[in-house]
């Protein structure tokens, strides 16, 4: 699988077939990206597990929080890692191990682990690096738009709502893909550049 | 199967819109609201905190708007935008992200006047200093950088026309400063020239030209290219500290490649205020999804009045790149394939006595100062605009007595030539 670039059709058919997350390494403060991640997915109506060692125990928005993912008693969907790369694998062979293995293992936006999505490739699971799937969800039900950001999706269909209130947008949306950024892949090329 | 990517002419008529989710209105509707109920009290805690996305009030963000943001930002292949009241707007909102007082920033001297004015003296008092380069020296952007650089700031097209500026070498010496590259790309459009493929980390625009086209709304935007790593060296600290006014939140590492765009708007916009109206977004939109066919035409006709002059007796020179054999021909064939921009400056033989008449002998033609309109405009700048100057301010200024700056429009080019020829002759 390229992990470059992804089809609009394989993430959303992740995001709309996912229904459990264990999110790794959230963070209990309300200003970190993974606390405004979590957040919005539990809005957007995943059931949501916060795993972090340290906070074990303890609830993030009312949710009970687990050291690691073997001590989740129930089966998860997916597993989103937001720890930096160098310490994916270790996350990447627990979910393997589980007694029932995750459909998806998703890194967050700058995480990324060749050699362990190829290990989870190989054990059946989809995976997806670099990305954020609060960014996704945003982008193709289109409430990202709602800020100026380009969905890189276009539509002569209505976006269909999500549930009460008409803030919140649903990820039945069907799309064709929009127009390229070339910028972010340069982007990309410039940091590998200047970390070199 | 791979999905297709769509053509410039599709994403000018499609791209941010889509039928109103409410109401399955097609056409964008103009949210002419300020501001927009919350679903319930999480909600709107959500949406101050910039934890979710959402609308709450028209200073900050309107539909109407944000799909004009989506719309110039997927024709220019950034990853978001920001609308504002006007290009000026645009030029403070970047430059209030970037810059502390006491930084610098260098910027080409071949620009748009009222940006000279605006860098040379509004700036100035918020102790943003400009510091000057030549687009026909090169070496002079690199001369120019300081520790305290903190921009490079070039006109793609520069106004009053003629002058296609290098991007890409400009692009390189940002790079290696390790300075965003900010292009304003107002006088060629992404229809000629997209300047995010050579090299540029934020484009400008000021909307009021050929985007809107039809000279009935003024505006302005900021494009993040989604390039630059604004955490690097920590030099950006509105991008890349914790702000107090978002709880300590990073809008980088928070917003990851469009955090510019999203700095611009929740720093900038909120606090500065020129937001632009949904109406006036709503005009500018309708313009966009002609831009194509305008822009070509505009094209197309500017290089057959411009081909016109050059052969005519009372002309002493045109400065319009799209001529064969003018001193910025390769670089315009370079950047702008499709044609030469419609912006450009001639000298009439008769000096200024000659200006003034044929500005006062134009019948098709106006008399104004905008550029970028459906129809064709004149200006004299010596006897106008650059009025207040001495004899060699104005030649500096590249605004002589003898100039005269064309905006050529979109009508039929023979009546064009025969409006000019009979004001010529008169
Ligand atoms: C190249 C360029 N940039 C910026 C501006 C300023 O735009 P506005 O008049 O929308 O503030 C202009 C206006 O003439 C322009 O020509």
């Amino acid at each position: 699988m390229n992990h470059d670039t992804y089809p609009d059709t394989f993430i959303r058919n992740i995001l709309n077939t996912v229904k459990t997350i264990a999110m790794v390494g959230i963070s209990p403060k309300e200003n970190r990206p993974s606390f405004f991640a979590f957040k919005y997915l539990l809005e957007r109506g995943y059931r949501m597990i916060p795993v972090n060692p340290g906070q074990a125990g303890k609830e993030i928005l009312g949710q009970k929080v687990y050291a690691s993912l073997k001590d989740i008693p129930e089966p998860v969907d997916m597993v989103d890692i937001f720890r930096a790369s160098q310490h994916v694998m270790p996350v990447v062979d627990e979910a393997i191990a589980l007694p029932r293995k995750p459909q998806v293992i998703w890194m967050q936006l700058g995480v990324r682990d060749d050699a362990a999505a190829a290990k989870a490739e190989a054990a059946g699971i989809k995976v997806v690096m670099n990305r954020c799937p609060k960014i996704e969800y945003g982008r193709l039900s289109s409430e990202i738009s709602w800020i100026g950001v380009n969905s890189r999706t276009l539509s002569s269909k209505r976006a269909p709502l999500l549930g009460k209130g008409v803030q919140r947008m649903s990820l039945n949306r069907q799309t064709m893909s929009g127009g390229a950024t070339d910028a972010t892949d340069r982007a990309e090329r410039v940091r590998d550049e200047q970390e070199k | 199967m791979t999905e297709r990517t769509p053509g410039f002419s599709t994403l000018a008529i499609h791209a941010g819109a889509q039928p109103d989710p409410t109401t399955g209105a097609r056409a964008t509707p103009i949210y002419q609201t300020t501001s927009f109920v919350f679903d319930d009290v999480d909600h709107a805690a959500s949406l101050f905190g910039l934890q979710a996305f959402g609308n709450i009030y028209t200073r900050i963000g309107n539909p109407t708007c944000a799909v004009l943001e989506e719309r110039v930002a997927a024709l220019e292949g950034g990853t978001a935008g920001l609308a504002v009241a006007s290009g000026h707007a645009a030029q403070v909102l970047v430059m209030h992200a970037l810059m502390t007082p006491g930084d610098e920033f260098v910027a080409s001297k071949k620009l748009y006047g009222g940006s000279i004015n605006q860098f040379n003296h509004s700036f100035k008092n918020f102790g943003w200093n400009v510091v000057w380069a030549d687009p026909d020296d090169i070496g002079s952007f690199e001369r120019a950088i300081t520790p305290k650089t903190k921009a490079i700031f070039i006109e793609s097209i520069a106004n009053p026309g003629g002058v296609i500026t290098d991007i890409e070498a400009i692009g390189n010496i940002a790079r290696r400063a390790g300075v965003p590259l900010i292009v304003d790309n107002t006088l060629a459009t992404p229809y000629l020239c997209r300047p995010i493929e050579h090299g540029a980390d934020v484009v400008i625009h000021s909307l009021t030209k050929f985007l809107g086209g039809h000279g009935n709304s003024i505006g302005g935007m900021i494009v993040d290219a989604g390039t630059f790593n604004w955490s690097r060296e920590g030099r950006y600290p509105m991008l890349s500290e914790p702000r107090p006014e978002y709880q300590g939140i990073v809008l980088h590492e928070t917003f990851g490649n469009f955090a510019f765009a999203i700095a611009c708007r929740v720093l900038g916009l909120r606090d500065l205020g020129p937001a632009l109206s949904p109406f006036n977004a709503f005009l500018i939109l309708t313009g966009i999804e002609t831009l194509s066919l305008r822009m070509q035409k505009h094209c197309d006709n500017a290089k057959a009045v411009a081909e016109w002059l050059a052969a005519n007796k009372h002309v002493a020179w045109v400065s319009y790149p799209g001529l064969a054999g003018d001193r910025y021909h390769n670089l315009a064939r370079k950047y702008c394939p499709k044609g030469a921009g419609a912006v450009f400056t001639f000298g009439l033989k008769g000096g200024y006595e000659a200006g003034v008449k044929l500005v006062s002998n134009v019948k098709l033609f106006s008399h104004l100062a905008n550029i970028g309109d459906t129809r064709s405009l004149i200006i004299h700048p010596a006897s106008t605009t650059h009025r207040q100057l001495s004899d060699a301010q104005k030649v500096q200024a590249g605004a002589g007595p003898d100039v005269v700056r064309l905006s050529i429009g979109i009508e039929d080019k023979d009546d064009i030539i025969a409006d000019l020829e009979q004001a010529l002759a008169a």
